[in-house]
């Protein structure tokens, strides 16, 4: 099992590496992939950008036998893979690290990557064999990973090297990547990069999947640009710049920042103090955290996943117990109280993943708009709240008021929300949450995560407007730049604590989002990062890790 | 009491716990391959059902060769697990609502074949089973083996180790070219075969198959599967538990201490719940488990 | 609906299909038979008086098992559960004062059932919340362990000596006969109706019924809307062992007038497929059990042309066909990931995700 380096062919016009030919898929109603025409050349580094929704990763996936196209062909260095699949793939020397990784966690890092294609011995698994190779490989390229690790102890970083050494020891030598920054700081992006680099100089073939244009100008040699399913636009990476993308990605010029106004910060709305919290699997996730979000202002949160921010937002809401520690709204310790009753205390809250904890899916419009208020819309009459009847002519005039309001498509209340594109599910989330009877505190997390940029702006300029309306806006945010532009102050967590908060100066600071990036990391000390002028107080990781 | 203990404590008790522990031990079996792969075996009951009365079938057909019953024990697991592994693997369906619909469907069809076979409603002919002692019977030790297999296979082979990535992430083994649900069906049919196998024991260890005679051991077996966390060889240690509740419920009866009969005979089911209350939580099942797969 | 339809239509063929293959085994002639249990069933007033003193219980059962399923539970203990509250109703029946008004008399003993019911399941549902037991496994086991307590129980202070039933209950306390000649369908078939009209009522129109059904639709969702997810798994699975509490009403108070050993007969069990077949909803959970109690019925009547239990059988193959038609999809979409410990009732409705680039 060599890793798959084989010199380049002289010849002068070899085959592409891949091509899509006429490629069409649809899922339900959404065209996903338009006839979509794609050549990728032999020792490139090309990339695929477009915006979240715009099909790059459908057409990947199909590239790779992973989803299959409804029509066109797909050809693998000259051939014509007549009935593709994944196992046709990888025999043919094509492999994939997708955005989420496929790992299995419970595994070992060797067993991950044997996996499929597993060496035996005496009809048992051959792992020390497969050890001594992947070691080979980490040395050779720079991939540094204990082979015998289990892949859920691991880091994001650490885990996407075992997605790489997968592809490497099945000898693949066209490798696709989606959107493999998304997970990654700054620091990390430029390790994979070298790494990447020297692949593609030991004859590699690298396609790149982004909607992140410094990183597709750092690295690609080739440019695809996909809208709405279909490829609108193909360049050389030579001499090109951000602005040709951006207009060729979203068909117009757009302004790139949101305007905003200075905070005017008032008394304090939510407040968490020496807060410890223990993750699902039962390690410690948050240790010690103390925070305040003040009336009038947006606290960015800022981390990479899976250091805290997601049981922090579940402590605030009231669905994970507190170890230690309280948490205030509005003056009110609220620490052991219900979902409900904080809520009825003034939290309003868009979570993370909004088919998991935001929507009944096959629930209607309508329904979704009043659940967590479903209190409001009991009727008033004396039988009414006797047999504790709905109001469902409330219910119905909400809805259509909201429609309206928020442009949720298509504008009917009857419409069962699984059916609904990505952008308007959010809205709907939005909606319901920013109509709450008087919301105090907003808790938005990764509120434009998978939405169009129609609707990002949308949902922007909405969360500004309650800011400006005396909300204690919470935004937890993947997209370094959403926090940087949204956000007033900056707490950045890791391992639990947060280690710095950046104020507006240094937000506006052009090395901004490398301090973060840095950050979040571990790699910069809180000492590096003096808490900004708006910081309410020392916010150091105060507790030691093993309390 | 005295002579109680002196039972207990005796080689003739602890060969006694052993043989009921079997059927369970088994099924667990089935129950850690199967739900490995992802999916949920409530249908192990059916299964042992349709394998005693398999075994029993062939037993009676063959004039009483073992290794008749002990093959038809298996083809009626096996068969049995087709028929869920194409309702839950193949078309999809909830797999609790189809495996309780397969136990159903057992509890249906052996009495219907009992009358259409034997014009019998509760029991088969009277046939020969193991008779002798317990370490005397090559069957004993051909399951103990057979138990160990699965330790080794799970944990050490090729199959075992897609076995496990395909009910922990799924998706992940479907990129590296694992077909998915092609193991799961592998995974039913074999747990069909080994709970098929925990079927014959029990019609063996009698003197045939008496109707609804599994009596809710294959959701005991579940327990023990959970109980083990999903570990061969911990959820057989926990089928040995069942086997000893249910072996001292036994001796209880006979041993007139004064426990009601009708109380003793609940001691099996109630120490499930306790186990089950005691143990959930602290094991983690398969990521995937009870989820249907299908490529997009 | 129409997709609902179809799987039901799909299901009923099969089990057809399915029955005659295994008439046909025995070596009689499906067409014969099937005409034989139509006759005994639909064909004259007693036929249809048993149908519907069949169907009277399963109508309990089958709600029973579908307010679980709306709240993303399976209850397959109702076997216990009315055993339990038939129990109950009869040693209530029997106690009361011989002077006891009439249908205050009634309401005791059925509300004394249901009460016994509720508990029973509420148990498996506390079981649940608290430490994460699956209530399948868990609902199953009190099947046993009841079945057994109530033997005990009995013969150490309920039953009359050297049987195995209770005492005659009050005169007071015993359900009218609908009229059907020779049949004892009685007016419990009238509580199975109102408790279907109000469970409907309850789910489709009252905040608490909003909120179980997000429950069983989204977990998390339901909890993330300030919804209190144990009190509705506790409270749904209590509902469910109600319902299947009450029917004694139809066997006790309305027909033997005292309990006896294994008065379910699988009623419980039949349920299931009730639910499934009415697709959870109780308009169709009323014409499930007609049809099921059609079978149970005509399975009496066709016993000494084919083993009865043929029934169970079908019952079987049709829980397995509305299972796998209604998930199965052809290959295309996906169902929505139910969580292990959830499991979503194979007639919930099947959300698809949205295309994501």
């Amino acid at each position: 099992m060599s890793a798959g380096a084989e010199a380049p062919e002289p010849a002068p016009r070899p085959a592409p590496a891949l091509e899509l030919r006429h490629v069409h898929k649809t899922y339900g109603a959404v065209a996903a992939n338009r006839d979509v025409n794609l050549r990728v050349e032999r020792q490139s580094v090309h990339a695929v950008v477009g915006e979240n929704g715009a099909g790059k990763s459908t057409l990947m996936k199909i590239a790779y036998g992973h989803a299959s196209a409804d029509a066109g062909e797909i050809w693998i260095k000259g051939e014509r893979v007549p009935r593709h699949s994944v196992g046709e793939a990888i025999r043919r020397g094509v492999g994939m690290v997708h955005q989420h990784f496929m790992l299995v966690g419970t595994l070992t890092v060797v067993e991950n990557v044997v996996l499929g294609r597993e060496p035996r011995r005496r009809g048992l698994l051959d792992l020390p064999r497969a050890i001594a190779e992947l070691r080979a490989l980490s040395k050779k390229f720079g991939l540094e990973v204990d082979p015998e690790a289990r892949v859920e102890d691991l880091s994001v970083g650490q885990q996407q090297r075992v997605e790489i050494l997968k592809v490497l020891w099945r000898g693949c030598d066209v490798l696709i990547l989606d959107e493999p920054s998304a997970v990654l700081t700054p620091g990390e992006v430029r390790d994979l990069f070298e790494v990447l680099r020297g692949l593609v100089r030991d004859g590699m073939t690298v396609v790149l999947i982004t909607h992140k244009l410094d990183e597709v100008l750092a690295i690609a040699t080739r440019v695809s640009v996909m809208r709405r399913g279909a490829l609108v636009a193909e360049y050389d990476a030579e001499g090109l710049t951000a602005e040709q993308i951006v207009h060729a990605m979203i068909g117009r010029d757009v302004e790139l920042s949101v305007a905003k106004a200075p905070s005017a910060a008032g008394e304090t709305r939510l407040a968490l103090r020496g807060v410890h919290l223990t993750s699902a699997r039962g390690t410690p996730a948050v240790r010690g955290v103390d925070l305040e979000v003040r009336a009038g202002e947006i606290v960015g949160i800022a981390g990479v996943e899976g250091n805290g921010q997601t049981e922090l937002i579940e402590a605030i809401v009231g669905l994970r117990a507190v170890d230690r520690g309280t948490i205030s709204l509005d003056g009110v310790d609220v620490t052991r109280a219900s979902v409900r009753q904080r809520y009825e205390a003034g939290l309003a809250h868009v979570p993370e993943d909004r088919h998991d904890r935001a929507l009944v899916l096959p629930y209607d419009i309508r329904d979704n708009l009043i659940l967590g208020q479903q209190r409001d819309f009991v009727r008033a009459s004396r039988v009414g709240r006797a047999l504790d009847l709905l109001d469902r002519a409330r219910m119905k005039a909400r809805a259509e008021q909201q429609i309206a309001e928020f442009d949720i498509r298509p504008p009917n209340p009857a419409q069962v929300v699984a059916g609904m594109s990505g952008g308007n599910q959010q809205k709907v989330v939005v909606a319901r949450e920013l109509s709450r009877r008087a919301p105090k505190v907003l808790l938005c997390a990764q509120p434009t995560r998978g939405v169009d940029v129609g609707a990002i702006e949308a949902i922007h300029r909405r969360m500004l407007e309650a800011r400006d309306r005396g909300l204690a806006v919470l935004l937890l945010s993947a997209e370094l730049s959403e926090l940087r532009t949204l956000s007033d102050r900056v707490a950045v967590l890791y391992k639990g604590a947060v280690v710095a908060t950046l104020g507006a100066e240094e937000l506006a600071a052009d090395d901004a989002l490398e301090r973060i990036g840095a950050l979040m990391t571990g790699a910069a000390t809180s000492a590096g990062a003096a808490p900004g002028p708006a910081a309410p107080g020392p916010a150091a990781p105060n507790e030691e890790a093993s309390s | 009491m005295a002579e109680l203990w002196s039972t207990l404590l005796s080689l003739a008790f602890l060969s006694q716990v052993l043989r009921i522990t079997m059927p369970y031990a088994l099924a667990a079996m089935g129950g850690v391959v199967s739900e490995r792969s992802g999916v949920v075996n409530i249908a192990l009951e059916g299964i042992l059902l349709m394998g005693a009365f398999g075994a029993a079938y062939g037993a009676d057909a063959s004039g009483g060769s073992i290794a008749i019953a002990l093959r038809d024990g298996v083809a009626a697991g096996v068969a049995t697990a087709a028929l869920y592994g194409l309702a839950v693997v193949t078309f999809q369906a909830d797999q609790i609502v189809s495996g309780v619909a397969i136990n159903m469907l057992a509890y249906g069809v052996t009495p219907y074949l009992l009358k259409a076979l034997y014009n019998s409603s509760s029991n088969s002919p009277t046939i020969e089973g193991f008779g002798g002692h317990l370490f005397d019977n090559p069957v004993f030790w051909l399951a103990l083996l057979v138990m160990a297999a699965v330790h080794v296979v799970v944990n050490h082979t090729r199959w075992g180790l897609r076995v496990r990535a395909v009910g922990e992430h799924p998706e992940a083994a479907h990129t590296l070219g694992v077909s998915v649900n092609g193991v799961r069906w592998q995974a039913v049919l074999a747990s069909g075969a080994l709970a098929g196998l925990g079927g014959a024991w029990l019609a063996l260890s009698g003197s045939g198959f008496v109707a609804e005679m599994s009596a809710g051991r294959g959701y005991i077996a579940l327990a023990a599967v959970i109980m083990g966390s999903w570990r061969p060889l911990w959820a057989c240690a926990a089928c040995l538990l069942f086997g000893f509740a249910e072996a001292l419920e036994v001796n209880l009866q006979l041993s007139n201490l004064g426990i009601p009969n009708e109380i003793t005979q609940t001691f099996p089911y109630v120490l499930t719940m306790i186990t089950l209350a005691g143990f959930i939580g602290r094991s983690r099942p398969p990521a995937k488990l009870g989820q249907p797969y299908s490529a997009r | 609906m129409k997709r609902g339809l179809a799987t039901v239509g799909l299901a009923l063929a099969v089990a057809a299909l399915a029955g005659a293959v295994l008439i046909w085994f025995i070596g009689e002639s499906p067409l014969e038979v099937y005409g034989v249990l139509l006759e005994n069933t639909w064909g004259s007033s007693y036929g249809i008086g048993q149908v519907l003193f069949k169907a009277t219980p399963l109508i309990f059962t089958g709600l029973a098992v579908a307010v679980a399923f709306k709240v993303g539970l399976f209850n397959i203990g109702a076997e216990g559960q009315l055993a339990l509250g038939s129990f109950v109703t009869a040693v209530c029946g029997a106690l009361l004062p011989r002077a006891f008004p009439g249908p205050l008399a009634v309401l005791v003993c059925v509300a004394a059932g249901m009460a016994a019911g509720a508990a029973l399941a509420g148990l498996a549902g506390a079981l649940k919340v608290r430490y994460g037991a699956h209530e399948v496994i868990n609902t199953i086991m009190l099947n046993f362990i009841v079945s057994a307590l109530i033997l005990w129980a009995g013969n150490a202070h309920f039953f009359v000596k050297y049987t195995t039933h209770t005492r005659t209950i009050i005169e007071g306390a015993t359900l009218r006969h609908l009229g059907f000649p020779g049949s004892p369908a009685n007016t419990s078939l009238l509580f199975a109706l109102a408790f279907a009209g109000a469970v409907a009522y309850f789910f489709a129109r009252t905040r608490r019924g909003f909120e179980w059904r997000a429950v069983g639709l989204s977990r998390r969702a339901a909890e993330n809307g300030g919804v209190n997810v144990a009190a509705a798994v506790i409270g749904a699975m209590a509902l469910s062992g109600a319902l299947a509490g009450a029917v004694g009403a139809n066997y006790v108070l309305g027909y033997k007038r005292y309990y006896e050993g294994g008065i379910g007969g699988g009623v419980g069990f039949m349920g299931i497929a009730v639910a499934l077949l009415g697709r959870n909803h109780p308009a169709g959970i009323v014409a499930a059990a007609l049809l099921l109690g059609t079978l149970s019925h005509g399975g009496l009547a066709i016993s000494s042309l084919v083993p009865k239990e043929l029934v169970e059988i079908l019952q079987a193959v049709i829980i397995l066909t509305v299972a796998g038609a209604s998930a199965y999809r052809g290959g295309f979409g996906r169902r929505r990931a139910a969580a292990a410990t959830t499991p979503a009732p194979a007639a919930a409705p099947a959300a698809r995700e949205d295309a994501d680039g």
